[in-house]
């Protein structure tokens, strides 16, 4: 069952001004105007860098924002405006992060046990820098669970829309957010 | 607090738990202040996830964007662009045609003439007031008539657009469109929250912004015709 919750509409949705002026700048950029794509690039690159940031490591952030916005830019022409310019750069912007995290994640996922991986979690140095750094306690968790949970409690995906990107079943998806919200709320009590 | 309990309350929490094992559960966390406890504290990480703030990158990556899109082409940055003149054979080289100047010289009418009216709508300085400072009161009331120059301009406009029309491919039309029919909802909204309520500074603000933006995207859709 899809579950949309209220602040998900709002984080998701610009204002109508805000979405007309975004789809006329697509449209010029489709045209080849790169100075509209900048326009594009300066409004979202906050969001993808830090969606970037999230799922994949932080010194690869930079590298991925920039393959985000090439890949828009080749991109443009499916834009049809049917959906605000924001959810259809983000969703993109999925795409290409869960791309290359396939290509070079795989290693890692494969020595890192999803139990072990969690208590690794609680396991960090108790620092008073690590005590508010929730960010930092997100990007000590397992991949599989980390994905799920930025995609879902970050980003606003439903688990339905999450098993479709990750090409898993609603209940797995299910299940590595709960694991992943036992892990940090070990992290916040700590 | 047992497993059974503690692997449904992620769900409990996202209200996707099913019905009847959303009684059972709240049953149990009505006697069970261990389960109650994980509770807020899972509540605390979605909480935390949900207010977490987006940060851009720490150096500009537009530059490396730019480079790579530019297909030989440098392209010159909006910001970089307001403070230096473009080496020749560097930049992206604009040219107008007639239509386009038109165009243009419309947009910059109506954007003038909003700001013109605005300026004239400006109540007189009182006595004694010489010696302050010169400003612009953009809080003054603006209700633009139907016969305004702001409409009669955008009219020509939208007449200009409909010639071009041809030459756009139907999606651009169709966004195009799409982009008038709102905002032009959103004009009608505010002179009808204006006639409530007319001395309201941003309603005023806010239709003056929307009727620029009308004129901006018809420019843009004229010189896409053009360009086509």
């Amino acid at each position: 069952m899809a579950n949309t919750t209220p602040w998900v509409e709002t984080l998701r949705e610009p204002t109508l001004v805000t979405a007309d002026a975004e789809i006329a700048d697509a449209t010029l950029a489709a045209s080849g105007d790169a100075s509209a794509f900048e326009r594009l690039y300066r409004a979202h690159v906050a969001r993808i860098h830090s969606l970037a940031r999230r799922m994949i490591d932080a010194d690869e952030a930079d590298d991925v924002t920039q393959d985000i916005f090439v890949r828009a830019w080749e991109k443009l022409s499916t834009f049809r405006g049917e959906a605000a310019f924001g959810t259809w750069l983000h969703r993109l912007a999925v795409n290409v992060i869960l791309a290359r995290r396939k290509t070079v994640g795989v290693s890692r996922q494969r020595h890192d046990p999803r139990e072990e991986a969690l208590d690794d979690v609680k396991a960090r140095p108790a620092t008073p820098e690590l005590g508010v750094d929730f960010e930092g306690a997100m990007a000590a968790l397992p991949e599989k669970a980390k994905r799920v949970f930025v995609l879902h409690d970050v980003e606003g995906y439903t688990h339905e829309e999450i098993a479709t990107m990750l090409d898993i079943v609603p209940g797995t998806s299910k299940s590595q957010l709960h694991h992943a919200r036992m892990a940090l709320r070990r992290h916040l009590r700590d | 607090m047992t497993d059974r309990w503690t692997e449904q309350l992620s769900e409990y929490l996202d209200g996707t738990l099913p019905n009847a094992e959303r009684a059972a559960l709240d049953a149990h966390l009505a006697t069970c202040a261990e389960c109650r406890e994980t509770l807020d504290e899972l509540r605390r990480v979605t909480d935390r996830a949900r207010g977490l703030d987006d940060r851009p990158p720490t150096k500009d990556l537009w530059a490396g964007i730019a480079a790579r899109i530019g297909s030989g082409t440098a392209v010159v940055s909006i910001d970089s662009a307001r403070n230096r003149v473009p080496a020749a054979g560097t930049a992206r080289r604009l040219s107008f045609s007639v239509p386009q100047a038109i165009a243009a010289g419309i947009a910059l009418v109506a954007v003038s003439s909003a700001a013109m009216w605005l300026s004239m709508r400006t109540p007189s300085a009182p006595a004694g007031s010489a010696s302050q400072r010169p400003s612009i009161d953009l809080n003054t009331s603006w209700q633009p008539p139907v016969d305004s120059t702001v409409d009669q301009v955008v009219m020509q406009m939208r007449h200009m657009v409909s010639q071009e029309r041809s030459r756009l491919d139907t999606g651009t039309v169709r966004i195009l469109e799409k982009n008038l029919a709102i905002i032009d909802s959103a004009i009608a909204e505010a002179r009808r929250a204006l006639a409530q309520d007319p001395n309201n500074n941003y309603l005023n603000h806010h239709l003056a912004d929307t009727m620029r933006r009308k004129a901006d995207l018809l420019r843009r859709a004229s010189a896409l015709g053009v360009r086509t």
